[in-house]
């Protein structure tokens, strides 16, 4: 370089600048547009429908069952969380808790699965990132913002639930089941938001919104269906139950457990099982009927107290934020990394 | 030198032919963007390579280059959108790769192929826009007001951007980088697929910007005509490589054939008189070769060799007419086009550009060229 010319460090005192603010908290900015862009969006209303519709059923059977017990129920504890955890005798799967978990991934990926590459075909990306942000910001703004909708959409969805078994059935919630009910609808959320990390993950590596919506509900379909087969199937295939003794049969028993856990899903149905149904423990099955709920409490009498659930699932919960946070960080460097241009 | 040439450019246009200013020159202003030995490398192909360029307020400049030349990634470099891989860059006294918030604060950038929400209107969108610049809400009303009565779109303002033609989304576009009242501008091929109507009032609208608000313009195009119609400086990039820079005529000397042309209109009523008047044409010191037009009004093309001895021609063709008795019509030097001059640039064979490659030295770029 000459030795004539001006080092580019001196120009500043030079020339006089006007005082600009540069603002902080562009992720504000952002997830605000978002989640208005969001609220105000066609998927968001027929995703409001549909699920509202689809939440209806499991409740009219769930209902169904608390009526037709009515005389044997007035004694059952924790009635009100009934209402989400009974369902239909003839169709086992028509229960509130299942349907949630079944279709909360929907949700999350409904969401995230177009929210970066859907900036880049339209051509805003470059014109956002050019905005006096950070480049983290426009990621974190939309997490954010769809972690709002979600938890708008969980909350109007269950509260509708609870309003219906308040009004139309007269079974008021204790303390505790309220209590319970509010950290499963958190578990919820933290569930959702990993669908919702990982639809986000899937738009910044694909280019096309429909290429990542076809992997995100694949994927979705996929481990709602055969995954706990595939998974149980690779844990027979690992750790077969061949021990002569009780503490290997135990071991064995256990690693097959543990390939299962590796299904997020796994996890979220154990820590429901748990948070909704006071009686159970993690290794039981969510009961099937009112009846098959009393038979559980006469064997197990006593009530496990809300603390002692929590502990219960504590380790299931803190995998699952994990989960969550593993995958935001990985769409989060993948998205830092990316080149702007397309 | 042809210094008559320049009077197509209106507006502050540097008065020193030297592209490169040194410490030496206190008269000039401190350059809103500068870049030093700026290079990017993707892998093995190198997109920008060892960049020299500086860009002073009120002045637009023109990054002229094929497809694919490394102007896009230039630009993406000085908004600090894309690290560079060695050198530096300076953009309103701020390096973007290490105050990228900073710069672009007081750079409004408009992108190849712009995008907006389809679903909001174009005053929704500029408000976006004027949020993330941190603008109070009263602020941003009235800046979003201006630019938008600007760039023409008042009436629209408020219908869904994707109702807006291909030309309105530029304007929009124009409009989304003037919200933040910017110092630079920096637009990527802004006249790419828009109408000849649309390319003029954007135009336009850029020369009256750069004179109203004495903002410094960056643009990028591979439409030469237009580069040449609104840009006081040039930059013409070839793979990568920054092969010229200056004004249509400082290019045209640097890289044209060494010949000027001059038009000369004549009356010429009989065949005698077009006979005079080649003759008369034709013997004046320095001309090339003479393109006749024949009888009648006539457009006459006088090639001058060499180029400088352009302004010397057309006073001894003025003289010639008077003594010769020819009635003269018009007399006006060509200005070089910006084709002609891109062609010959790019297809320069390699020695020439180890010429070019020693400004940055600092040396100018006139006296490597023997006249």
């Amino acid at each position: 370089m000459s030795a004539t010319t001006v080092p580019v460090a001196t120009e500043e005192t030079a020339k006089p600048r006007r005082e600009l603010r540069v603002p902080h908290g562009g992720w504000r900015v952002i997830a605000a547009k978002e989640l208005g862009d969001d609220l105000l969006s066609v998927r968001f209303i027929v995703l409001l429908i549909v699920l509202g519709l689809a939440a209806l059923v499991p409740l009219y059977a769930a209902a169904d069952q608390i009526r037709a017990h009515a005389t044997q129920a007035s004694g059952t504890p924790a009635i009100f969380l009934a209402l989400f955890i009974l369902s239909s005798p003839d169709y086992s799967f028509l229960q509130v808790a299942s349907f949630v978990s079944i279709v909360a991934p929907l949700l999350g990926l409904a969401f995230a699965f177009d929210a970066i590459n859907g900036e880049r075909s339209e051509g805003t990306l470059p014109r956002l990132l050019a905005q006096p942000i950070y480049r983290d910001d426009v990621i974190n703004g939309k997490f954010a913002a769809g972690l709002a909708v979600i938890g708008i959409v969980l909350v109007a969805i269950i509260g509708i639930i609870a309003g219906f078994g308040i009004f139309r059935l007269g079974i008021v919630p204790a303390p505790e089941e309220i209590l319970r009910l509010v950290s499963w609808i958190l578990v919820t959320f933290v569930y959702v938001g990993l669908w919702l990390a990982f639809g986000l993950l899937l738009s910044v590596l694909f280019r096309r919104a429909a290429t990542s919506a076809l992997i995100g509900f694949g994927v979705w379909f996929l481990f709602t269906t055969f995954g706990p087969f595939i998974l149980d199937a690779i844990g027979k295939a690992l750790s077969p139950l061949t021990g002569s003794t009780t503490n290997e049969l135990i071991g064995q028993a256990q690693t097959q457990q543990l390939i299962s856990r590796l299904l997020p899903g796994q996890l979220y149905s154990e820590v429901t099982s748990v948070l909704l149904n006071p009686t159970n423990n993690p290794q039981a099955t969510l009961p099937g009927s009112l009846g098959q709920a009393q038979q559980a409490q006469q064997q197990i009498p006593t009530l496990l107290a809300f603390d002692q659930s929590v502990l219960l699932v504590w380790p299931q919960v803190v995998v699952l934020v994990a989960m969550t946070v593993a995958c935001f960080a990985l769409a989060y460097v993948a998205f830092m990394r990316q080149e702007v241009r397309a | 030198m042809s210094e008559g040439v320049a009077a197509t450019e209106p507006g502050p246009a540097p008065s020193a032919p030297v592209p490169e200013p040194t410490a030496l020159d206190p008269d000039r202003p401190e350059p809103v963007i500068r870049t030093r030995r700026l290079t990017k490398r993707y892998g093995d192909l190198t997109a920008v390579s060892k960049l020299d360029l500086a860009v002073y307020p009120g002045e637009i400049f023109g990054l002229l280059g094929q497809n694919g030349a490394g102007k896009t990634t230039t630009i993406l470099m000085l908004l600090g959108l894309s690290e560079p891989t060695s050198g530096e860059a300076s953009v309103v006294g701020l390096d973007p790769a290490w105050e990228p918030r900073e710069v672009k604060r007081r750079v409004g950038y408009l992108p190849d192929a712009v995008g907006f929400y389809g679903g909001l209107t174009g005053r929704e969108n500029l408000r976006y826009t004027a949020r993330l610049n941190g603008l109070r809400r009263d602020e941003a009303e009235s800046a979003i007001d201006e630019v938008l009565e600007q760039v023409g779109l008042t009436d629209r303002a408020n219908d869904p951007v994707e109702q807006y033609s291909r030309g309105m989304r530029q304007r929009l576009g124009i409009a989304d980088a003037l919200v933040k009242s910017p110092d630079v501008l920096i637009l990527d091929e802004p006249t790419t697929s828009i109408d000849p109507l649309g390319v003029i009032e954007i135009l336009d609208l850029l020369r009256k910007l750069v004179n109203d608000r004495g903002l410094a313009i960056m643009l990028s195009s591979h439409l030469l005509s237009q580069v040449q119609s609104v840009c006081d400086r040039i930059g013409i990039f070839a793979a990568g490589r920054l092969i010229g820079v200056g004004t249509v005529d400082e290019l045209a000397r640097q890289f044209g054939d060494g010949t000027a042309v001059i038009e000369v209109g004549l009356e010429l009523p009989t065949q005698a008189d077009v006979d005079r008047a080649a003759a008369a044409l034709g013997a004046i010191p320095a001309v090339d070769s003479v393109e006749a037009a024949g009888l009648g009004n006539g457009t006459w093309r006088v090639h001058v060799r060499p180029a400088s001895a352009e302004a010397r021609v057309r006073q001894d063709i003025l003289v010639a007419a008077v003594d010769h008795g020819l009635r003269l019509t018009a007399l006006r030097p060509v200005v070089p086009s910006l084709d002609e001059i891109y062609r010959l640039a790019v297809e320069r064979p390699i020695v020439k550009r180890g010429g070019v490659k020693r400004r940055g030295t600092g040396r100018p770029v006139g006296e490597k060229r023997p006249e």
